[in-house]
């Protein structure tokens, strides 16, 4: 038996992938942006958090370039999202070591592999 | 109240090191050392009543220790964050000795990763926000840091190869180091890329090996034939599990676990004459040096170039030839202690540091994770 008033914080995160979004909770105690899904907030201990929907837009924090025997290296990156959260990601549709740490990208949920999961792909300079 | 100077080292050993070959279990190298660090001690099994181990091994470590060796302790720590966690046994073996709780601790470690497959062993579990991404762990953890260190301050990929230079230059002297080949800025840079800007020579060793220390009241080691070690201070931190919960990569816990060490010892950087801190990959040393106080944030990179951490330079950094060099059986902490123990002991043969007072040992566990500093001294340094 739970506590009643609410469901596992991994699947309301789950939900938002499936629906294409990316969400992460915000303390209604400190205001801040809480990344992974728990059910209090690390910072002042609060339980009081609620979901919010990210913009999906962000600045590459770290990055690393994997080689593996055989085949291209593929890149692993920490992204720093623009409502203060950050999440480990790899960026698509550039070689792995083009990846720049401070490089602007932008959300998207990769549909392919069994479990949706978020992706970036770099933002261009203009529209 | 204060620990310092209330214990000592006074019994470090190694087991076999580097490639024991097939057979030998983890058990039978913490046997090993056990047995080679109570003789260095002068005392027997039967005076060891608190225990002290973590393992990738085994899940309940102080209970397979006790029953494999035969001890019945009234004490038992199986504290375990990784690498550090020897470090961390310390100051525990401290407070418990000083509590009253146990006489005489033995902290232990054993690994068979080489002869058993040449890979780490880890009980690592994988972090579900993490994994979908295939981050190799623990590599690219650390790749991550040297990244963001490099954007932020300039650090460039021939200052970490300055690291893993040094290590070697120490390694030559230790007839016990794994590796002690001649290596290059040069060879470092184009040796085989791992999770960039690491190559496989900016990461640790892959052996077997452990160790083992014996830790008594400061009393208790007036009574024995041995030259007391003692713990002038330690201090623990730990702020994060994964790497993407690390608050700043280019800091680690280490700026507080670092002070906490230095205010129970009552010195600071300037004092140490001799530095042991655990490099899993290089920019560890880097990072450390800046997080303890040896220079400044950011200026690691030019810290360890020139050769001012090798043999003759102005800080003696890692003079077993370390992680990078000498031997790292998956958790290295244990060899950090042994090292410094003998450096202050003066049997670090032709890798002796001229009279040495105080060392610093620091450990590393984890992803940058959790960080133990403890600061050892002679008997003139208390």
């Amino acid at each position: 038996m739970n506590s009643g008033d609410s469901e596992p914080p991994a699947e309301v995160y789950r939900r938002y992938l499936e629906s294409g979004g990316l969400g992460f909770q915000r303390c209604a105690g400190c205001g801040a942006a809480v990344f992974y899904p728990r059910v209090l907030c690390p910072v002042c201990g609060e339980s009081g958090l609620t979901w919010e929907s990210s913009s999906g837009l962000g600045v590459v924090y770290a990055t690393t370039a994997v080689y593996r025997w055989e085949g291209d290296p593929y890149n692993v990156v920490l992204v720093d999202l623009e409502e203060g959260f950050r999440m480990m990601s790899r960026v698509e549709g550039v070689s792995a070591e083009r990846v720049e740490v401070g490089a602007s990208v932008m959300l998207r949920v990769d549909r392919e592999g069994d479990d949706p999961s978020p992706v970036f792909v770099l933002r261009g300079e203009g529209p | 109240m204060s620990l310092r100077g209330k214990v000592a080292v006074v019994g470090v050993a190694e087991a076999d090191l580097g490639e024991v070959g097939p057979g030998f279990t983890p058990l039978d190298l913490i046997g090993q050392a056990t047995l080679r660090a109570l003789e260095d001690s002068g005392l027997d099994k039967s005076d060891v009543d608190g225990l002290f181990s973590a393992s990738a091994y085994y899940h309940l470590p102080t209970l397979s220790v006790g029953e494999y060796l035969g001890i019945r302790p009234r004490y038992s720590d199986a504290t375990s964050m990784g690498g550090s966690s020897f470090v961390s046994h310390l100051l525990h073996a401290a407070a418990a000795i000083d509590a009253g709780l146990c006489e005489v601790a033995l902290i232990s470690y054993g690994s068979t990763q080489r002869s058993g497959g040449g890979r780490l062993v880890t009980g690592s579990e994988t972090d579900p926000y993490e994994a979908p991404y295939n981050p190799r762990y623990p590599v690219s953890m650390y790749a991550l840091a040297a990244s963001r260190h490099m954007h932020e301050y300039g650090t460039t990929r021939e200052q970490l190869a300055e690291v893993a230079v040094a290590a070697r230059e120490w390694a030559k002297l230790n007839p016990k180091a794994f590796m002690r080949e001649d290596l290059t800025v040069e060879d470092v840079l184009s040796s085989r890329m791992v999770s960039s800007p690491l190559s496989v020579r900016d990461c640790c060793l892959v052996t077997d090996g452990g160790g083992a220390a014996i830790v008594t009241s400061a009393e208790g080691a007036r009574d024995l034939e041995v030259t007391p070690v003692y713990l002038l201070g330690a201090g623990e931190a730990h702020w994060h599990r994964s790497i993407s919960q690390m608050p700043d990569l280019t800091v680690s816990a280490a700026v507080e676990s670092g002070p906490r060490a230095y205010a129970m010892a009552g010195v600071g950087p300037e004092d140490v004459d001799v530095a042991m801190l655990y490099d899993a990959f290089t920019i560890n040393t880097v990072l450390f040096l800046e997080d303890l106080g040896f220079c400044e944030k950011g200026e690691g990179g030019a810290f360890v170039s020139g050769g001012r951490i090798s043999p003759g330079g102005e800080l003696a950094v890692n003079t077993s030839g370390g992680g990078l060099s000498y031997n790292h059986p998956g958790m290295y902490g244990l060899l950090l202690i042994v090292e410094a123990v003998r450096q202050l002991r003066g049997e670090s043969g032709d890798r002796q540091v001229e009279n040495p007072n105080i060392a610093l040992v620091h450990g590393n566990g984890g992803v940058l994770s959790s960080q133990v500093t403890a600061l050892l001294g002679s008997e003139r340094a208390l």
